[in-house]
């Protein structure tokens, strides 16, 4: 077994990013804003917004993905590939809705 | 012409005992550091496969709530707030406990795992079982689509408060409903998984697999019971909250 | 044809297979069915896709054998129905999907890298098993009776309108979706974390930037295939009606959702073999390919870009008219990258030593058919054409072009490239050129007659056609026989080589690439040291230099 041949010059990987750990009291905090949020998305749909009633519940809900992802899922102190993968996955997600999208809105149109 | 030499010389592949490495690195990694990077990042891209698998839900949901917008009403409004608050609660509290999971095997603190592992387990096994209630309901009250589903409650609401739907409209409430059981139940199939396996992590933890500088199981295992958690996030508006105030 | 060849084998008379090699590390069955070694997974992998090709074959055969009458007299129009979709869901899943990624790909991705192994051996291994159980189960629902939705499954038809085994059809092709997501997951971290030391992203063979770009695209769009069918078998199993109309259900969704994987699936499908194309093109004109960067990127291109132009599939279907125009446009636009590396690898072949082994003839006929093959694809997006061209034999033919003509001929290109490194023996060369060449004259006699029966307005999928079609169908039938003939050959003379092969050596091509800088067949564990490399790819002076300075060591 070759031993770990580690040559700064030549290691086009830079492997060594911060080994965080996250304090109990971040994930305290994160975990109080959740429940927060969770009260709010309940509270906020007894209020008539109209249209907007969906757009205030999935901010809420993006708001609380976002922290979940970035603090329990520790991505805010990941890698910036862990953090390119993670938007990719998104921006796929919002191809196939956008894309899709398109057809089902415009089906009407012109025809009334 | 041969480049024999460079790949014919004899093995130095010696005996274990010269290795000076951790027991749990493998061989084709070259250090602890990448194996965990490596594990790292494969379990994220197979949450990225998670995120497009529940995506197509999503895009027929978002598709037929702007089809058939009073069906989703009605459909929503029999649903229990109550218990899906709960739900939600339950598993915001059990991404807390798995992250604090983690934190103790970064820390190496058995017995500490171990108690936030089991707490996971214990909110996770809640979770379903308040799932398995609300899905009894549905059942009692003929709301499963295909099987036993009946639109008597949309056309003659026995409740004051709900306008009668056309028959038409209150047929769509059958597709409401195959929505909340689809998303639903692919959830609770994610759930039934991540316990299963939290069960079997539970016994390993105990006898100390993850408390002496391996932890990229706990962590690994964390990510996806985050984005399980995630999903629901999603899902508990989008099911429950419609349009509670009409 | 010269006879000029710039293959260099070891003299036969003293030549060896080395002692040790992944090969005979370990023996028996065990040591095969549990392995992590990704080359010995590849060849597991090779003969079980070659078993399924068969399969499709024998359908394709069936297929070709009822069109050369009018009348639906060979079976009756129920069984063509299900013998088209098991050749389709075969060839698609559990042929070109894995080709060249499960076989060539697992082989060599770790060594092209300079790494000892995939990042997950073990994943590596269950990709596998999954295809298996796939193939049982797609095999199940032949042998219980067949599927005869078409490979597309279109929805109403497949939930409520037929009583053949869809469901046992759809959970094959949702585990095969699986295999697909493990090697694609595999290979994108080998890619990112695995390197060795000097092995910067630019120095990578371009049969990696190929793969990685097709591994994107599989672990992206094959669960949305795997939901659709999930929908599927649950709208068929308890009637939930999310694609019935009756029910409120759009049939539309499911085209939606399957297209938005089923698309991307062809650059998965062709996007390795272009890989395989980089590397043979280079090797046989002794010249660096043209515009790297151009090539690595344009395989990254075609992947995000073909994400967004499935609904030119479902044109005639119902999309709005808006939304068509939108992905006409899109569509438009991803055969440029795709163009983009037809012109690099002409220009490559511009002032370079062209030699044509057998690798290098499929090249040329990938080069040539997958032009004719993508050219017909942009007709087919214009939506003015397609109204009138889908689902005739034009896109029977289009598809068949890029797939067979370009997929088909690549991996052949590829198996026959790399085949002394895997096996440490040459294949006999008069006898490949001769397949090569029958396989060429068979493709385009079978292949051609039917762009213009689609032209004509023959539709596909049809069992009976008016007779003034029978013509072109008898000629593509024969070319089929020959087609047959030219695939039947590489089994027969790769499997005597084996045992009868020349000993190819560590590099009989001369090629540069980390591959041929060890044994032929490779130690389990690929390097004997982690290479350092200092060197750009498709880099001939280094390689020249490498030679010079060589020690000759007897292994």
């Amino acid at each position: 077994m070759s031993k770990h041949q580690h040559n700064e010059v030549l290691d086009t990987e830079p492997t060594h990013h911060e080994s965080h750990i996250v304090s109990p009291k971040i994930y305290g905090m994160i975990f109080g804003a959740l429940l927060l949020g969770t009260g709010l998305t309940v509270a906020a749909s007894y209020a008539n917004f109209g249209v907007f009633n969906a757009v205030v519940a999935i901010a809420i809900a993006c708001t609380k993905a976002v922290l979940v992802i970035l603090f329990f899922m520790h991505v805010k102190y990941s890698s910036r590939l862990t953090k390119l993968t993670v938007a990719a996955g998104f921006f796929t997600f919002l191809v196939l809705i956008t894309m899709s999208m398109t057809d089902y809105i415009s089906r009407a149109w012109g025809l009334w | 012409m041969d480049s024999q030499a460079i790949a014919t010389q004899p093995g130095v592949h010696d005996a274990h005992a010269e290795h000076e490495h951790a027991p749990h690195l493998r061989h084709h990694f070259e250090s602890v550091e990448q194996q965990r990077e490596a594990s790292s990042f494969g379990m994220w891209l197979f949450l990225l496969t998670e995120i497009m698998f529940f995506g197509g839900l999503f895009t027929a949901y978002l598709i037929y709530r702007n089809w058939y917008y009073p069906a989703f009403v009605v459909g929503s409004h029999q649903l229990s707030i109550f218990l899906g608050t709960l739900n939600t609660a339950v598993l915001i509290c059990s991404s807390f406990t798995m992250a604090m999971g983690v934190h103790a095997s970064e820390l190496r603190k058995r017995k500490e795992l171990v108690g936030w592992l089991v707490a996971t387990f214990v909110l996770g096994c809640v979770f379903l079982g308040i799932k398995a209630v609300e899905y009894h309901e549905k059942w009692e009250k003929h709301h499963v689509p295909g099987l036993n589903f009946s639109v008597q409650d949309f056309t003659h609401p026995t409740d004051a408060e709900e306008k009668p739907l056309p028959m038409d409209m209150a047929q769509k409430t059958q597709v409401y409903f195959s929505l909340y059981f689809a998303m639903t139940g692919m959830h609770a199939l994610h759930m039934i998984i991540g316990v299963s396996i939290l069960l079997i992590l539970i016994v390993q933890a105990w006898g100390g697999m993850y408390t002496q500088g391996h932890m990229t199981t706990i962590e690994n295992f964390g990510l996806y019971w985050h984005f399980v958690d995630i999903v629901w996030i999603f899902l508990f508006p989008l099911l429950y909250l419609i349009s509670r105030h009409q | 044809m010269s006879t000029a060849t710039i293959v260099k084998l070891p003299p036969q008379e003293t030549a060896r297979l080395p002692k040790r090699s992944y090969l005979n590390n370990e023996y028996g069955l065990k040591s095969w069915l549990l392995t992590g070694d990704h080359k010995r997974i590849a060849i597991l992998y090779l003969i079980s896709i070659t078993f399924f090709f068969f399969i499709g074959g024998a359908m394709a055969g069936l297929i070709r054998l009822e069109l050369l009458t009018p009348q639906s007299d060979l079976m009756a129009t129920d069984t063509y129905n299900k013998v088209f979709s098991m050749h389709g869901i075969i060839m698609v899943f559990l042929f070109l999907v894995p080709s060249v990624p499960a076989t060539i790909g697992n082989f060599l991705i770790p060594i092209m890298v300079g790494a000892k192994d995939l990042a997950f051996p073990k994943i590596n291994l269950l990709s596998w098993y999954l295809y298996i159980f796939a193939g049982i189960f797609t095999l199940a629902a032949l042998i219980l009776g067949g599927v005869d939705t078409g490979w597309t499954f279109t929805t109403p038809l497949s939930t409520h309108y037929l009583n053949t085994h869809v469901i046992t059809a759809g959970l094959g092709i949702f585990i095969a979706g699986f295999s697909s997501i493990f090697t694609g997951l595999n290979f994108i971290v080998t890619i990112h974390r695995m390197r060795a030391p000097g092995m910067t992203w630019f120095r990578l063979p371009l049969f990696v930037w190929s793969h990685y770009a097709a591994s994107i695209l599989m672990v992206l769009g094959t669960p949305v295939l795997a939901i659709t069918l999930v929908l599927v078998i649950l709208e068929r199993a308890i009637g939930i009606g999310v694609f019935d109309p009756v029910k409120g259900g759009d049939p539309l969704l499911f085209q939606h959702l399957f297209w938005f994987y089923s698309h991307p699936a062809v650059y998965i499908m062709i996007l390795p073999g272009m890989g395989v194309i980089s590397e043979v093109i280079s090797t046989f004109s002794r010249k660096r390919v043209f515009g790297y960067t151009a090539v690595a990127f344009s395989s990254v291109a075609i992947a995000v870009f073909g994400f967004f132009v499935w609904a030119h599939h479902m044109f005639i279907m119902g999309v709005s008219n808006y939304s068509a125009l939108v992905f006409s446009l899109l569509t438009m636009l991803v055969a440029v990258p795709s163009a983009i590396k037809i012109f690099n690898w002409a220009a490559t072949l511009y002032k370079g030593s062209i030699t044509f082994e057998t690798p290098m003839l499929y090249a040329f006929g990938f080069m040539g058919l997958f032009t004719i093959g993508g050219l017909t694809g942009v007709f087919l997006g214009s939506l003015g054409m397609d109204i009138h061209l889908t689902e005739t034999y034009f896109i029977v033919a289009h598809f068949h072009f890029v797939m067979v003509g370009g997929m088909l001929m690549a991996y052949l290109s590829g198996i026959h490239f790399w085949w002394p490194k895997m096996t440490g023996r040459m294949y006999p060369e008069a006898l490949s050129k001769l397949a090569a060449l029958t396989t060429f004259i068979g493709f385009n006699l079978t292949f051609f007659p039917q762009f213009i029966l689609g032209y004509l307005g023959m539709p596909r999928r049809y069992a009976a056609y008016p007779p003034e079609f029978q013509v072109l169908n008898v000629l593509s039938t024969a070319g089929a026989t020959v087609l047959g003939v030219g695939y039947l050959l590489p089994m027969i003379y790769m499997t005597w080589s084996l045992k009868y092969g020349k000993i190819a050596g560590s590099n009989p091509w001369q090629a540069t690439g980390l591959e041929w800088q060890i044994q032929s067949p490779p130690l389990t564990e690929n390097f004997v040291e982690t290479p350092i490399v200092d060197h750009e790819a498709y880099d001939y002076e280094w390689l020249a230099s490498q030679t010079e300075h060589e020690v000759q060591t007897v292994g």
